[in-house]
């Protein structure tokens, strides 16, 4: 009992302050309640096919495949496979937190993962032409043109700042999910 | 609509597990199920903080926001926007391009779109559980800075 209450203290307190915030500012109180329903919604709808596939995946690709196609040594092939896995993906960027545990505990390389979740929260293919209808090519693409570049640059700046040990130890977390 | 995809492909894969093997499929199953189990406290706080902060930040409130500010100033206070917001592309585009076409900077509608796809400061706490505080933070500071080079980029590219 006390175990889970200590996982479930911030979500307890999140829930209390949203209910407090919704009690004692009542000209939110409409929108709160419905952007709650909208943002569940949302998440109930995302949430299984995601999983899912991450438990395939985990069950399916061999460790020794993942190092070889999207590991240490996989070069430009791995890089372009990252961001192929991200763009193909659908639905909000804390989809792909869970998705890149299992990558990490399969043994792709910590740039790649970084690139994976850059590819996911910028380069979606059906959310670009979303935006190209939108926006206008021109604007989707040159977005889209700067962001790739962006996305390696963040993925090399995260790599080289974060401390080996440190690395070491998000591998080690993620060899714990199963 | 891309929902529909992710169902789709997550239902071939599942046909095609079961089809080879009833053991690992279950397996699968059950890791999905852990790994969903293991991280629903984190999906709970980001829940809660996002419908607060997007009844505070509706669509209206944004566009304003948005329409009104110009210059350096405009462009920060919009991807700051979009760094707090957690909307789906299939609300945010319309709301983008409506403000496009009322007068507002392409640069501005950049740095809200940039940062609002690539910076998640609500939901912090699940990017946390499985990258750690140090690599969360600085993905989310880098990603902010670029979505604000982007957007002069984009501005620059809309009107060259």
């Amino acid at each position: 009992m006390t175990a889970f209450i200590k996982r479930y203290a911030a979500a307890i307190v999140a829930a209390l302050a949203f209910v407090a915030f919704v009690l004692f500012f009542p000209a939110w109180r409409g929108k709160a309640l419905d952007s709650m329903v909208f943002q569940t919604k949302t998440m109930l709808l995302v949430i299984p096919p995601i999983f899912i596939l991450l438990g395939l995946l985990d069950v399916w690709v061999p460790r020794e495949k993942m190092i070889r196609y999207m590991g240490e040594g996989s070069g430009a092939r791995g890089t372009v496979l990252a961001f192929f896995l991200g763009s193909f993906a659908a639905g909000p960027l804390y989809g792909a937190f869970p998705f890149a545990a299992v990558l990490m505990k399969k043994g792709a390389s910590f740039a790649n993962i970084l690139i994976f979740i850059g590819a996911w929260s910028t380069t979606k293919i059906p959310m670009l032409l979303f935006e190209m209808a939108a926006l206008g090519k021109r604007f989707a693409l040159s977005r889209l043109a700067v962001d790739i570049v962006g996305i390696l640059i963040i993925a090399w700046a995260i790599k080289l700042a974060l401390p080996r040990k440190e690395v070491e130890r998000l591998y080690a977390e993620a060899e714990h999910i199963d | 609509m891309d929902t529909f995809l992710l169902y789709g492909i997550a239902a071939i894969g599942l046909a095609l597990s079961l089809a080879k093997d009833r053991g690992k499929t279950k397996m699968a199953l059950k890791k999905a199920w852990k790994a969903f189990e293991g991280i629903l406290p984190q999906f709970l706080s980001v829940l809660f903080l996002v419908a607060g902060a997007l009844a505070v930040l509706d669509t209206e409130t944004i566009s304003t926001f948005l329409g009104r500010g110009s210059g350096i100033l405009g462009v920060l206070g919009a991807s700051l926007i979009g760094a707090i917001t957690l909307i789906p592309g299939f609300v945010a585009f319309p709301v983008a391009a409506a403000l496009l076409k009322g007068g507002a900077g392409a640069t501005q509608i950049a740095a809200f779109v940039s940062s609002l796809m690539m910076v998640g400061v609500v939901t912090l706490p699940m990017e946390m559980k499985y990258f750690g505080k140090r690599a969360a933070l600085l993905r989310n500071a880098l990603a902010w800075l670029f979505s604000i080079a982007a957007a002069f980029f984009v501005g620059w590219a809309v009107s060259a």
